[in-house]
């Protein structure tokens, strides 16, 4: 019964709750680094260093008025910020932040589910989350957000296809699909999968870039061409809804990119025995560690380069990203049937 | 039990959304009952152990076909409402008749076999091992006995991608 | 069994009773989708994974059945302007 019921129930709420309150505190990070690339301070009045801004926005976001435009359909409209949250949530169901622990004299492993199709699930239900921007773009009734939802949608779809034959190369190595074994493939192999596919690295991070509509790929929200993009009509919790799932697919993306391409739970240089003494640090920590990082890399590139223009992504997307992740992936598999 | 009543609820909701998809006036609601219904078939599958497939149906339809559906029908702009026009030569008594002459059919066909079941297909489930990991079992089958059929399908998928890249341009 | 059944059946009702194109497409997919669910009903319940081969088929198909039909429908929305089959009534203009 607690083995069944208590204990995920407990880590899923422990898991909401941190992801929740890591998004939060993302924006925060982000305004910071954001302001010292440009030698400002960024918030610094609500607490020391500004450190209580996300509960200052948070409780502001919560007491605006919440409108709902006239010739807006209410349903999707309501709909929509939902459908964007919950696949940007549910994908954390598979995602290993470390092996198992020792806590109050049970082993419990630091995921909620281990299912042997992980990553597909992962593909899969992000996918979905393409909805939300639709829908918010299509209910709004309103040009801007109209035009934004239609090149977000097509942005998310092409960039779509290049990841997911890059995740494919990945599984190719590790064998599995199930985002522990492919953890365990890492262990096995003494090597970060980020060492021999270095190019599906790179094709998933610029990916992951595009897919969480990040700069230099923030077409769907670029301020300047369409005054906010696919939520410019949306307003208090709803917009906030917008911001928190955009906020949680990084992290989703870069905890994503930590398990499959920097070894996940496991400490630097696996294969390394000098380096042993790395392993005091439990991996949950690690995990963290290399996820902060990535995260750090997201809001470094927004704050360096500029925007794409529209046709220049798309040339990106199908010309340069794709072609390259079937050729890594057509060598992935030949080398794979050399060795083997 | 707890199987049974997850497979009624699921085919409730399933049905549900069908019906409002085959009903709803409006397009756009229209497609959003059309991808319920598809995550509520995806959990389906899972249910009925097959999980590989109910990833590929949440990818491939919840999240390629649907949003192409979404697409057009936000290019297809509509300026009136497509049921508005009625031609009196349409025949949707007749379809509706039709339809339900074909449920009536599939019903009583449904009702004979539950009433006596095959006895060849009882024996080969008692007989068959149980599946295990069927991501690689389904890969199996996919690259040996059914490789064909799967480069056929391929050349299908190249071929229509082709043939919807020659309809949709403007001018070639 | 009796799922997919009711499924097909709303599905052939879709297409033989709404008008506009798009939703005829979208039952059509319904059917297909009825056409899975009994595949993989019975692969489950013959603990036989050919049917959920079959179902992979089956979503390959209305993959491109979808790509090429929605093409076929936006073109022929530029030239007529409707997306109603009752006016789909010319072999050629």
């Amino acid at each position: 019964m607690i083995d069944h019921l208590v204990i995920p129930l407990l880590k899923i709420l422990i898991v909401l709750n941190a992801t929740l309150i890591g998004v939060t505190y993302m924006v925060l990070l982000e305004r910071k680094v954001i302001a010292w690339t440009q030698s400002r301070l960024g918030p610094m009045r609500v607490g020391p260093y500004g450190i209580l801004q996300p509960i200052a926005d948070a409780v502001k976001l919560m007491i605006k008025e919440d409108i709902t435009p006239v010739r807006a359909d209410k349903w999707v409209f309501t709909a929509a910020p939902i459908i964007s949250m919950v696949p940007a949530l549910i994908v954390y169901a598979v995602i290993p932040f470390g092996d198992t622990a020792r806590l109050f004299g049970r082993d419990i492993t630091l995921y909620i589910a281990d299912i042997n199709v992980g990553l597909l699930y992962i593909v899969s239900v992000a996918s979905v989350g393409v909805y939300g921007i639709i829908l918010a773009g299509y209910s709004s009734n309103s040009k801007y957000p109209l035009l934004a939802s239609l090149r977000a949608s097509a942005q998310l779809i092409s960039y779509e296809v290049a990841v997911t034959l890059t995740l494919v190369s990945v599984i190719l190595v590790a064998g599995s699909l199930s985002m522990v074994q492919i953890v365990r493939a890492q262990e096995s192999g003494h090597v970060w999968f980020g060492f021999i596919q270095p190019l599906a690295f790179a094709i998933f991070f610029i990916g992951g870039l595009a897919e969480t509509n990040r700069a230099p790929f923030d077409m769907p929200e670029a301020e300047q061409e369409l005054t906010g993009g696919f939520h410019t009509e949306y307003s208090g919790m709803r917009f906030a809804l917008f911001f928190l799932a955009e906020y949680a697919n990084m992290i989703v993306v870069s905890s994503v990119a930590t398990t499959l391409f920097l070894g996940g739970w496991l400490r630097p240089f696996p294969n390394v025995a000098a380096l042993g003494f790395l392993g005091i640090i439990p991996g949950w920590t690690w995990f963290l560690i290399k996820s902060f990082v990535f995260l750090y890399v997201f809001v470094w590139v927004r704050a360096t380069l500029p925007r794409y223009r529209y046709d220049q992504l798309m040339r990106i997307g199908w010309k340069v990203l794709i072609p390259l992740a079937i050729i890594n992936l057509v060598v992935t598999g030949i080398v794979k049937v050399m060795l083997l | 039990m707890t199987e049974a009543i997850a497979f009624y609820a699921l085919s409730f909701f399933i049905l549900l959304f069908a019906v409002l998809v085959v009903t709803t006036k409006d397009t756009v609601h229209s497609v959003l009952f059309l991808v319920l219904d598809f995550l509520f078939v995806a959990a389906l599958y899972v249910l009925l152990g097959a999980q590989f497939l109910a990833a590929i149906q949440v990818l491939v339809y919840a999240g390629g076909i649907v949003v192409l559906y979404l697409f057009v029908v936000m290019l297809v702009n509509l300026k009136r409402p497509p049921e508005a026009h009625q031609d009196p030569h349409r025949r949707s008594r007749l379809g509706f008749g039709l339809s339900i002459a074909a449920l009536v059919e599939l019903g009583a066909i449904a009702t004979y076999s539950y009433v006596s079941p095959a006895p060849a297909l009882t024996a080969a489930a008692a007989a068959a091992p149980p599946m295990s990991g069927n991501t690689e079992e389904v890969g199996w089958m996919l690259y040996t006995s059914y490789l064909i059929p799967f480069e056929i399908a391929s050349m299908l998928l190249l071929v229509a991608m082709i043939g919807a890249i020659v309809l949709a341009k403007r001018e070639l | 069994m009796l799922l997919s059944t009711a499924l097909f059946i709303i599905g052939v009702i879709g297409v033989m009773v709404r008008r506009n194109i798009i939703i005829i497409f979208m039952s059509i997919e319904l059917i297909l989708n009825a056409v899975n669910i009994n595949l993989i009903a019975f692969s489950a319940q013959l603990h036989n994974v050919v049917g959920q081969v079959f179902a992979i088929f089956v979503i390959a198909v209305a993959a491109a059945e979808a790509a090429v039909g929605l093409g076929i429908i936006l073109a022929f929305y530029r030239n007529k302007e409707t997306v109603n089959i009752d006016e789909m009534n010319l072999m050629r203009w």
